[in-house]
């Protein structure tokens, strides 16, 4: 298969942007890609991308030009900008178009996210009896994580703990304020064992990349970063996912389970060969269950990896670089193409303060979400 | 087994209740092709991609298999007619049950001293709220119990 390349990122800081629309941080995040990769918007052959709370992608045109452009609307929760990214590698590869766009953005209202029993096939009593809560599956899902693997809760602060320690190396992150262990323990319990400083916040931001075929990449630019793995799956019988009034008996892997193994396979390496990793970091039980469901460490090795400084910055396994969505918020149709762009930021080596240390060349990116979706890419340097 | 929603006037989540053999029960479906249970009720198995289910007993006791407690006062579509300073935090669990179905559910204890991921649990109704007109809001909840039949 014909490799496909990234050329160009830009992003829209996420966080709180009070007077600009979802759709013109899209737009802004779009304008700085197309300015980094060298190309103009006309001559962007097609384009996928979505936001859960912001509106149609394709009412960017309204902003940067309406060409004709085939302008696909992608709604796939958490996982808009991988399944935006994977179409349009797709899209490129088939040669539909010599140059590709794929763009999330999103503006949430604050506070806990509002979901509706209907939108979701369930009945209203639900919802109405206080078991409709995101927060409280993760807090579900943790829990029992913790207790079938053995590992301790301060693991939860610890992942927290990195999270802002990374955010402040961080110019563009939302939250850029270390915090310390205590401060992380001690804060309001929500769902336990998970207390504030462990969730991320709705937010709202944008994110795009412009892709092209990998051998007419150095036309546009001299650090194209290939995707060699772009991947997206859902949910099996037998999954614990969010929204379950009842669970299977029998108990099945998660959709990164699924989505890890087939772009590992896709891209010919192994958790072993990744040099740097963005995790789905919802919240600090997230992180630390995506961590060995992605590979980078038997279940129930997390304690030990997080004590030992190994998803660090310097360390073996640099997990969550720019702080990951506890530290930047979750735009939810941005948040996965953020995670490629901080990749695609250390693979070139100008994450400043933040930079992996030597030369990383495999990058490694995983969302997941409602209502069992998960996407994951592999990244190489130039 | 007897889905007689007439002897629980005003419970909304009656059609998830069965009166069965020891009493009250959850109902909830079985595959006649492959067997996999399913609370609540579906028509539709997501095992083995079978449509032909029929309702079977789930029972009313298990063994707690995870839990939280809900600490700030959800948003609607939450009804329980609370104001944000007289929110009372609840417990939330699932609850493995005989089959190895695990059932969401409300918690009687909010406390989690009380609660531990093993403990045997019995099916039981809560009062979780009022409706504006002063009439009770109830659904099904689980509580802490000493006392299991059987192996589960
Ligand atoms: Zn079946």
């Amino acid at each position: 298969m014909e490799d496909i390349a990234i050329i160009g990122i830009g992003m829209h800081s996420f966080g709180r942007t009070d007077g600009l629309s979802g759709q013109a941080q899209g737009a802004f995040a779009v304008r700085e890609a197309l300015r980094d990769a060298g190309v103009k918007w006309e001559q962007v052959g097609v384009a996928y991308g979505g936001s859960q709370d912001a509106g149609n992608a394709d009412a960017l045109a309204n902003h940067l030009g309406l060409t004709g452009i085939p302008f696909v609307n992608v709604a796939n929760g958490c996982a808009t900008g991988g399944s935006a990214l994977a179409s349009v590698v797709s899209a490129i590869r088939s040669g539909m178009a010599e140059i590709g766009l794929a763009v999330g953005f999103d503006k949430h209202p604050r506070g806990a996210f509002n979901p509706q029993p209907a939108d979701w096939g369930l009945e209203d009593w639900y919802g109405e009896t206080g078991l409709m809560l995101t927060t409280q599956f993760f807090a579900l899902k943790t829990q029992r994580y913790l207790h079938e693997h053995g590992i301790a809760e301060e693991s939860l602060v610890h992942v927290a703990q990195r999270a802002f320690r990374n955010g402040a190396l961080t110019p563009h992150a939302w939250r850029r304020r270390e915090l310390s262990f205590e401060e992380i323990a001690e804060s309001m319990a929500v769902n336990l064992p998970l207390r504030k400083y462990m969730f991320c916040n709705p937010a709202e931001g944008g994110a795009a990349l412009v892709l092209c075929r990998a051998s007419q990449a150095h036309k546009y630019s001299d650090t194209p970063i290939i995707v060699r793995a772009a991947v997206m799956r859902t949910r099996h019988h037998g999954s614990f996912e969010v929204f379950s009034p009842g669970l299977a008996a029998r108990q099945a892997p998660a959709p990164t389970v699924t989505a890890s193994r087939a772009a590992y396979e896709s891209a010919g390496v192994g958790p072993e060969d990744i040099d740097v990793i963005q995790l789905q970091d919802t919240d600090s039980g997230s992180e630390l269950i995506h961590l060995a469901e992605n590979g980078f460490c038997e279940h129930g090795e997390q304690g030990l990896l997080l004590r030992s400084g190994a998803t660090d910055i310097a360390g073996r396994l640099p997990v969550n670089t720019d702080g990951g969505c506890l530290a930047n918020g979750e735009p939810v149709g941005a948040s996965g193409l953020r995670q490629v762009i901080e990749v695609c930021t250390q693979l070139r080596r100008q994450a400043g303060a933040r930079q992996v240390p030597g030369a990383p060349r495999l990058g490694y990116t995983h969302v997941y979400g409602a209502p069992g979706v998960s996407a994951v890419t592999i990244l190489e340097a130039p | 087994m007897n889905n007689n929603t007439s002897l629980l006037p005003h419970l909304p989540v009656a059609h998830l209740l069965t009166q069965g053999t020891s009493g009250l029960g959850l109902l909830g479906s079985k595959c006649s092709q492959c067997g996999e249970m399913y609370f609540p009720a579906t028509d539709s198995c997501t095992a083995c991609c079978g449509s032909d289910l029929a309702p079977c007993d789930i029972g009313n006791q298990g063994r707690l298999w995870s839990w939280t407690v809900q600490a700030f006062m959800p948003k609607s579509p939450y009804n329980s007619g609370e104001t944000e300073e007289a929110f009372q935090p609840y417990g939330v669990g699932y609850v493995q049950m005989p089959s190895g179905v695990k059932v969401e559910s409300r918690l009687t204890t909010a406390d989690p001293a009380e609660l531990a991921i093993g403990m045997p649990m019995a099916l039981c109704l809560v009062r979780y709220g009022q409706r504006v007109d002063g009439q009770p809001l109830q659904t099904f909840a689980f509580a802490p119990t000493i006392e299991i039949e059987g192996d589960l």
